[in-house]
């Protein structure tokens, strides 16, 4: 058991070393990780729903108000609804939303109808990759657990 | 663990609590810091409540300038009863909200005659010198850079603490703190050209009622304000 136990615990480490290495990640992640202890430990799961049912909620806000179908666009409420993606996203450490939240906020001011259906597709793309990869994280740390050992504490730096 | 691989919401009701508008802790120990944040993002108020309740304060979470003005009884419907003395020994507020702004909510605690003495620090995602100036000049005690971090949480709970005990004495005078890390104390007004990394502080030297030599190119009226009462 604890040669499993310690190989799914490197797993565990190289995965998420490696989601802060490709930009999934920022040390906003690690900051609500310090936050999680046995009496909350699923702090950091429950956080990160918030933060991925925010983005179904606004991504459909941002594509409503970008239809042109109903009349002239408003960026501005385009823009509000960026404005909050951004906020949740640095939140969380969600670094490539973020990043493309904030050039999505220059289109929208810009009034940049194409910049900003192209940003709006990508942030859709961007936040399930991201679901998709903390999934597999979280997968690995309930194995750990469930095998009896205990999720390490990475370090980053 | 939760079952389904980490994204059911565990705790939902308290998570709805907090939707909904409040927050409240178990019952305040006399001795408890009890903190009011405002923020209008869900997550944003479950992140700080987590923060402030890590460093053992309590905490109310509101999701509004109007609910924290109603919280705090300073509405147009405040009833002509005066409850108990309302323990709210800091407010943290986001400037950027919807109907009103942190800023907004700064100036009618500080025109209060209830809450004027209580510290108000404000949160925002945008680094604007000529914001977090406007603030601080409207005796905001503080100004956190979001996302908001442990290491701010940790600074302000360290200063507040003695304020509220000397506070208690009826002493309003704040007791000479250690010097806040160097992050924030050298991030002075001075430098107003460079970034501002993380917060401004303004440690005012009780001996002299001096402001402190980094933030002497500041307004000096709010602080000096709270010294004299």
């Amino acid at each position: 058991m604890d040669a499993l136990i310690s190989q799914l615990q490197r797993q565990f480490r190289d995965y998420t070393i490696s989601l802060y290495q490709q930009g999934f990640l920022d040390d906003q992640f690690t900051e609500l990780k310090k936050l999680q202890d046995d009496g909350s430990p699923d702090f950091v799961a429950e956080v990160l729903t918030l933060f991925f049912e925010d983005c179904v909620k606004l991504i459909s806000n941002m594509a409503r108000s970008l239809d042109k179908t109903t009349g002239a666009v408003d960026f501005s409420q385009v823009g509000a609804s960026v404005h909050q993606l951004k906020g949740s996203s640095s939140s969380v450490g969600a670094k490539r939303v973020k990043a493309l939240c904030v050039s999505f906020k220059e289109y929208c001011e810009a009034k940049n109808y194409e910049g900003c259906v192209r940003c709006l597709q990508q942030v859709d793309i961007e936040y399930k990759a991201l679901k998709t990869k903390l999934q597999d994280m979280f997968n690995l740390e309930k194995q750990i657990i469930q095998a009896g050992g205990r999720v390490p504490q990475v370090d980053i730096n | 663990m939760a079952k389904d691989g980490g994204f059911s919401c565990l705790r939902r009701s308290e998570m709805i609590g907090i939707g909904i508008g409040e927050l409240e802790s178990p019952p305040l120990d006399s001795d408890q810091v009890h903190v009011l944040a405002v923020d209008d993002s869900l997550l944003d108020r479950i992140v700080i409540e987590r923060l402030l309740r890590i460093t053992s304060c309590k905490v109310t979470a509101v999701d509004s300038g109007w609910r924290a003005l109603e919280f705090l009884g300073l509405d147009d419907k405040k009833a002509a009863v005066e409850f108990d003395r309302l323990k709210v020994d800091l407010i943290i507020t986001d400037y950027c909200m919807p109907g009103m702004t942190g800023y907004e909510l700064l100036k009618k605690i500080k025109e209060s005659t209830s809450f004027k003495e209580v510290p108000v620090v404000i949160m925002s995602s945008e680094n604007v010198i000529t914001r977090i100036d406007r603030c601080l000049e409207e005796g905001a005690e503080d100004f956190l850079l979001k996302p908001v971090k442990l290491a701010d949480v940790k600074r302000l709970r360290n200063y507040l603490t003695k304020d509220v005990k000397v506070a208690a004495d009826g002493n309003k005078r704040k007791l000479t703190t250690p010097p806040p890390p160097p992050l924030s104390s050298t991030s002075s007004m001075e430098s107003l050209d460079s970034t501002v990394e993380s917060s401004l502080s303004l440690v005012v030297d009780d001996d002299s009622l001096i402001m402190s030599p980094e933030s002497s190119t500041s307004p000096v009226n709010s602080p000096m304000k709270r010294l004299d009462s």
